[in-house]
């Protein structure tokens, strides 16, 4: 892709497009579902639209284990404070996907109770539009991450 | 332990209401424990030695305060000699542990705090609030056209439920009849609503315990329910399709083979997982006995649907306050005895088979007609007349910018989700928008009985409690 | 909008109704309804005053009301007892429910507790204190339950926003 600066060296390039095969390869996730998209994000682990095929075999309940949070869902006010914490708790290299419309932009609830917005608390890298996003939309937004880290663009 | 439970068949009769006898599975000590007022956990009565941290149930900091001291433990910078103690922990020493919000155990964002002695649970205090989302708030600023949207939302796994009720409460007020057509339209996908939402509690019901595969069988049957919903409303969940007036669209051609297929598929997939889990040695050994609640604490709380049933309380709204026709077909309703996650299964897995029984027959005998109602002042014309006709253009317009206007009353409207009684108490003041919308969660009242059915269990008996009673965090926090 | 504005049928209940006819004894002073819907269930309202609330709550439950099934708070901003709790308690036995209204008023509005009555309220209590500000006595641990503990003010108050921002429009990069 345009525009991405590479490390000198043929060596070094290899090995970073290497390291990146094997890091979108076996991304797993964190369980952090909260509302309705967290059912569609289940669904698309379960068996019809198999998430494993693409290396996402697991959704790991500690964040220690992880490297993809899916943010699926409203966040509360009283739950971004948790939400940072487990995202503090990953570590690196360590990605975040916005699931829904309510986690990327506080979605039909402009109100008092919920934050406008997941990236209001965390980094987000990719935010999948929906209400909730069918299990093929979440797929296409997974696999762009998983594009972008492949080109280098994102790098962590 | 594999007897199937009773079944109340036909016209229904209250029941004679005997708490369980005696029960064996019960220590009378326990029994006697329950007759007290129940402990309720108050804020701040916790063991005195329990250090209070950030993210308690308290104010909320973005970053622990202190969280220096604990990494420099952690680094090896700074040696606690915590081994070196005075010993003062006797055998009856309590432990907080505390379980969520963020949890593996998918039923969304629940906090439990615990406090164990040993493996025995002793208090268990629910903590809710993590989902709030301030729908009843948000509920007085849309119309009653878009009210359906908001609602939807709360009880997600059911929710053309809470868009029943909604409707029933504003049609209620408003004074309008709905067809028969749209009736039938309304149980047919309630009833599809029921089964499917009983397949993600059997998936998540199996997953907690311990039979994984249930998760993808669960799943997989329900894709084909969702792949109905789709091809009716247009969306997997969250449907926005019972209108107050009737339902927005009619059923799309061929939807007799969709139902067909599906009642074909379905009750060979409940088969298959009764042949599974019914008599399976670790499935009973983990849910028999575990999790009882008594018909009385059913009452005291409010716990109704399949919870309640299973404890022996035959009560189903479909039967007593029959809504939308449902009175026209025939179906059973399954009651337990013992009240524990087991009969809960049971009795889910034949509400399963019955839904299904009054798809058949909404299949079999849908009447022809009218979708909703042609009262004008309340449902839109169809899209056509609009080009022909200036009146059906100024009703259109005026019901989707300002929306129709309820005469001021209230309400209260219940219809029986596959959670309990799920009611909406409606106060409408004359204007376009609703005063105060109250939507009663049964899922509300069961995470509040939730230390009634923990209390002196297991900690690994309260995973499959939690999953037996089958909450929805939308419908809690609303 | 007021009282007068819901349609009523039979204000002196007793009649053909022996279970509200008890309750009318007990409690002279409290006016009862029967709401009938062109669609639906008939349905049994009681508009009571704060100081009678807790026994009236207690005679239904004696009567056969003994399912506790909803209690919620609404404002009525510009009525004098500003504020009404509503409490629906059901009963599966004479397969009815009934509705107990409650005006309570003043700056700082308290009723008595219903949760040793009925332990089903605990939770919905807390709920009016938190969304509301209507404070129970005697209740056992009145905090906030849907709102972090820290947080100022009762959102669902006619006289609080709904806290709605601007939209935000951020740079994320579309895919090409």
């Amino acid at each position: 892709m345009a525009g991405t600066a590479e490390p000198p060296g043929f060596l070094l390039t290899t090995l970073d497009k290497g390291v990146n095969w094997a890091r979108t390869r076996s991304m797993w996730g964190a369980v952090f579902g909260l509302a309705c998209c967290a059912i569609e994000m289940m669904a698309t682990g379960a068996a019809h639209h198999d998430l494993a095929r693409f290396g996402m075999e697991v959704f790991r309940a500690s964040p220690r284990q992880a490297d993809l949070m899916i943010v699926a869902g409203r966040v509360s006010q009283k739950m971004a404070p948790v939400l940072r914490q487990v995202y503090d708790q990953m570590a690196e290299p360590k990605w975040v996907i916005s699931m829904g419309a309510c986690a990327s932009t506080g979605g039909m609830f402009n109100n008092y109770a919920v934050v406008q917005g997941v990236d209001q608390v965390v980094p987000v890298d990719i935010f999948v539009p929906g209400c909730p996003p069918g299990p093929q939309s979440l797929m296409h937004g997974i696999l762009m991450l998983q594009e972008k880290i492949m080109a280098g663009e994102i790098k962590h | 332990m594999s007897d199937t439970p009773n079944v109340v068949t036909g016209d229904f009769e209250a029941p004679t209401i005997k708490p369980p006898t005696a029960d064996e599975s019960q220590p009378s000590a326990t029994a006697e424990r329950r007759r007290e007022i129940h402990d309720i956990w108050v804020a701040g009565t916790e063991e005195p030695s329990w250090v209070r941290q950030a993210t308690d149930e308290g104010s909320q900091e973005m970053l622990i305060a202190g969280a220096d001291q604990a990494i420099a433990v952690q680094e090896g910078t700074v040696v606690s000699d915590d081994y070196v103690v005075q010993d003062d922990s006797d055998a009856d020493e309590r432990q907080i542990l505390n379980m969520g919000p963020q949890h593996p155990s998918t039923h969304g964002v629940l906090r439990l705090h615990l406090e164990l002695e040993g493996e025995t649970i002793r208090r268990v205090k629910p903590i809710i609030g993590y989902l709030h989302t301030g729908m009843e708030k948000t509920a007085e600023t849309l119309t009653y056209l878009q009210g359906s949207t908001n609602v939807t939302r709360m009880d997600y796994l059911s929710s053309f439920h809470v868009e029943l009720a909604f409707a029933l409460a504003v049609e209620q007020l408003l004074g309008v009849e709905i067809p028969p057509r749209g009736q039938a339209i309304r149980v047919l996908l309630t009833e599809l609503n029921r089964v499917s939402s009983h397949l993600i509690w059997l998936a998540t019901q199996g997953m907690d315990i311990g039979a994984i595969s249930m998760m993808l069988y669960g799943f997989r049957e329900r894709e084909l329910c969702v792949n109905f919903f789709e091809k009716v409303t247009g969306l997997r969940m969250n449907h926005n399709f019972i209108r107050p007036g009737g339902v927005a669209a009619d059923l799309p051609d061929g939807w007799e083979d969709d139902v067909e297929f599906l009642l074909e598929k379905v009750p060979a997939g409940i088969v298959e997982y009764e042949e599974l889990l019914n008599e399976n040695p670790i499935f009973l050994d983990r849910t028999v006995g575990v999790g009882v609640i008594t018909p009385e604490e059913c009452k005291a709380y409010g716990v109704t649907g399949p919870t309640a049933r299973a404890a022996g309380l035959g009560w189903d709204l479909r039967k007593v306050f029959p809504y939308s026709g449902i009175d026209q077909y025939e179906f059973d309703v399954p009651v337990g005895r013992h009240g524990d996650v087991y009969d809960r299964y049971l009795v889910r897995m034949e509400e399963m088979k019955q839904s299904l029984r009054i798809t058949r027959q909404a299949l079999e005998t849908m009447p022809a007609g009218d979708y909703r109602s042609d009262d004008r002042k309340v449902t839109p014309p169809p899209r056509k007349r609009i080009d022909e006709s200036m009146e059906a253009l100024i009703h259109h317009f005026k019901l989707f910018t300002d929306g129709f206007k309820v005469p001021a009353g209230e309400t209260y409207q219940a219809v029986e989700s596959p959670r309990g009684e799920l009611g909406v108490y409606l106060v409408a003041d004359g204007r376009s928008r609703p005063w105060r919308l109250h939507v009663r969660a049964p899922s509300f009242n069961h995470v509040q009985a939730l230390p009634v059915m923990l209390t002196d269990s297991l900690i690994a008996d309260s995973v499959a409690t939690l999953a037996s009673i089958d909450p929805v965090l939308g419908d809690v926090d609303r | 909008m007021t009282d007068q504005d819901l349609p009523t049928t039979d204000t002196a209940a007793g009649a053909d109704d022996p279970v509200l006819a008890e309750l009318a004894v007990l409690f002279p002073d409290a006016r009862f309804e029967r709401f009938e819907p062109p669609v639906g269930p008939a349905q049994d309202v009681v508009h009571v005053a704060p100081a009678d609330y807790l026994d009236l709550v207690t005679a239904a439950r004696n009567a056969g009301f003994d399912t506790f099934v909803d209690l919620c708070a609404v404002d009525y901003l510009w009525r004098d007892p500003r504020f009404e709790v509503v409490v629906i308690l059901g009963s599966m036995e004479l397969r009815r429910r009934l509705r107990i209204r409650v005006g309570v008023g003043g700056s700082r509005p308290t009723l008595p507790t219903i949760t040793w009555v009925f332990p089903g309220a605990n939770f919905y209590e807390r709920e009016s204190f938190d969304l509301y500000g209507v404070t129970f006595d005697g209740h056992p641990d009145l905090t906030r339950i849907l709102l972090p503990d820290d947080w100022e003010g009762h959102p669902l108050r006619k006289d609080e926003s709904v806290g709605s921002v601007p939209v935000q429009f951020k740079e994320a990069h579309k895919a090409p």
